[in-house]
């Protein structure tokens, strides 16, 4: 029993940190209707220059801020500089594009930095704390906060201020917004700086449970993508929810599930989006899609 | 292009591959083998993202399935090796209808998805089953030689084998996409409400479409066997599905000539990138996807088309400047 607690807790953990991958896909999803293939490689990418100021004497907690600020702007470049010019065509070329960006980041890391793979600090202590006889680690515990803190500050930024009002408009109706004055471009790169700036702190958060090298993030996106889909595409709520299912069920087929082991872990969220898509498309939260003639 | 133009361009064209493993030694055959081996995928894949418009991140996934089959077939099974080739792609055209059945009734983005997540795992899969794969090890396969009654070397006989496979297999996509099929799938991809007031069955179109594509796909894992001799699953990473998407946007979405192109591209381009750096190839994967889309979404095969619609332009240009040198007065009564 006690064994079946830490591996909940630890799949919450581990959850926490896909669903803030998901919130990410999920934001720029419902701004600009684009799945973005490339946000694993961003936050991989923020991983490392996190990895860099820390090695360059910066002390951990600022270096993750500092990065989590920089992935914010780079973010914000990304949408301005190249998504824009792709916005509204099909949406083949843009999978195409956010492809493009994915190897080209990917391959850009590998040479900045190197293939081979490296030890990240944790921004927690490695004490556990027992509590009526299950060990909890600290860290698990701190990730589960980090993302409970995030979720509210967006909470707040989306419902209770003026900016958040105007990217909720741009989202839903972009030229009825742009005639009441709202700048639906700079809501689109608002919404890309903040996915990049929730990739780099999950990228932070994750690089010390797994190892940090330029395929930090792959497996990591399809956990995402999985809670994205089971919560609903453009559902944040659902983002939330569906990585913590995600990471428990995925713990604890791990664990209790002989044949899956460690190895196998990867099929968990395919066999998930494969059901989400036969039974429910639209995921737990999100809206159906209805098509007319 | 006028059909006379087109067989004098075919027949060129065959003529310059047949001719290539008796004019270049041995490992630029090759290298020549394994363009012929990617076009065949590379085409499957075109037929899926060029021509329905879908999207499949996964046909290593595919290419790996048909390359394991014929492997196993081969090594465990002695079954005569050109029978191994319409196996792997019978049996990847099965996965591919049983894989294609769930996701291809939804939105194009969730068949990327999921066939991202196959491409990723599949790797993982290969080395679970190690029992029968080898796992990491891989398998080492005994490469098809020459019969004796041919006077030609091992290495250009496997070029010759795979070129005729390859050929055929054009020869029946060309086909197909001229034929009811291609018309149908061309229809679903400009519009689905259309086409299926039309009295085109979507789904059935589509999964067939995605079944094709991997059976071309396996097809091409099949011959890969043949032209390495060696099956492992380093070979089936991401980077061999990234390879073929980038091979289909530089070849020209929906167009069967750019098969051939891009599998140049993505045969010689490594060999030289890796010269500067390892990491170079991956660089230009991306930079040229993005670039492509930015500037040439037709591809490398729609170049002529664009030039001759640019020089168009350009005349059309001087003539409207030649235009405006008339008197003001007489310009305003065009207005």
């Amino acid at each position: 029993m006690e064994r079946f607690i830490q591996v909940l807790v630890d799949g919450i953990a581990t959850g926490s940190i896909y669903a803030a991958m998901a919130l990410a896909l999920v934001l720029i999803f419902r701004s600009t209707g684009v799945v973005n293939f490339a946000q694993g490689e961003m936050a991989m990418f923020s991983t490392f220059v996190a990895w860099g100021l820390y090695e360059a004497g910066v002390p951990l907690v600022l270096a993750a801020l500092t990065t989590i600020g920089l992935s914010f702007l780079a973010g914000m470049v990304i949408e301005r500089v190249l998504i824009r010019h792709f916005e509204g065509g099909e949406v083949l070329t843009l999978v195409i594009v956010t492809l493009g960006l994915f190897i080209l980041l990917n391959s850009l890391a590998g040479w900045i930095w190197g293939f081979g793979n490296r030890g990240f600090p944790s921004l927690f202590s490695e004490e556990a704390i027992t509590l009526g006889g299950v060990q909890l680690s600290v860290e698990s515990l701190g990730i589960v906060a980090v993302l409970l803190g995030v979720v509210g500050l967006l909470f707040l930024l989306f419902q209770r201020t003026k900016v958040g009002l105007a990217m909720r408009a741009a989202a839903l109706n972009p030229g009825s917004s742009a005639l009441v004055g709202v700048r639906v471009g700079h809501m689109l790169m608002l919404g890309w700086g903040l996915a990049a700036a929730l990739g780099a702190l999950a990228g932070v958060l994750v690089a010390p449970r797994l190892f940090l090298d330029v395929n930090l993030m792959g497996a990591v996106l399809i956990y995402a993508f999985a809670a994205a889909a089971l919560g609903g595409f453009d559902s944040a709520i659902g983002a939330v929810v569906g990585g913590w299912v995600i990471g428990v069920s995925e713990n604890l087929a791990g664990t209790y599930v002989d044949f899956i082991g460690a190895d196998l872990k990867i099929l968990v969220p395919l066999g998930i989006i494969f059901v989400v898509l036969l039974v429910r498309p639209s995921g737990l939260f999100g809206t159906r899609e209805v098509a007319r003639a | 292009m006028s059909p006379r133009k087109r067989a004098l361009l075919i027949a060129g064209l065959a003529a310059v591959a047949v001719a290539i493993p008796f004019l270049f030694g041995p490992y630029r055959v090759g290298q020549f083998t394994l363009v012929l081996v990617y076009a065949v995928a590379v085409l499957g894949l075109n037929l899926l993202v060029g021509y329905s418009g879908q999207i499949s991140l996964g046909h290593g996934a595919f290419f790996a399935l048909g390359a394991y089959t014929a492997a196993l077939l081969i090594e465990k099974a002695s079954v005569p090796y050109l029978l191994t080739v319409p196996a792997a792609g019978a049996l990847c055209f099965a996965a591919g209808f049983l894989f294609g059945v769930p996701a291809l009734r939804l939105h194009g983005l969730y068949l990327a998805l999921v066939t991202l997540g196959l491409a990723i795992a599949l790797p993982q899969l290969i080395k679970r089953f190690d029992g029968l794969t080898e796992g990491t090890q891989g398998l080492t396969v005994e490469q098809p030689t020459a019969p004796g009654w041919l006077p030609i070397a091992d290495d250009q006989f496997l070029y010759l084998l795979c070129l005729a496979v390859t050929a055929l297999m054009f020869l029946f996509a060309w086909n197909m996409m001229r034929g009811q099929l291609g018309r149908a799938v061309k229809a679903v991809r400009d519009g689905e409400i259309a086409a299926s007031t039309l009295g085109v069955n979507l789904a059935a179109t589509k999964t067939l479409v995605f079944a094709v594509s991997a059976g071309y796909a396996g097809v091409g894992g099949a011959l890969y066997v043949f032209a390495i001799g060696f099956v492992a699953p380093e070979a089936f990473t991401l980077t061999i599905s990234f390879a073929f998407l980038a091979a289909i946007v530089v070849g020209g979405l929906a167009t069967i000539s750019g098969a051939l192109f891009g599998a140049l591209f993505i045969e010689f381009v490594p060999v030289y990138a890796s010269d500067v750096n390892v990491a170079l190839t991956g660089v230009i994967y991306g930079g040229v996807l993005i670039a492509f889309m930015w500037v040439l979404p037709e591809g490398a095969a729609g170049l002529p088309r664009r030039l001759r619609g640019l020089a168009a332009r350009r005349r059309e240009r001087e003539e409207a400047e030649t235009a405006t040198e008339r008197p003001l007065t007489q310009r305003e009564g065009v207005a």
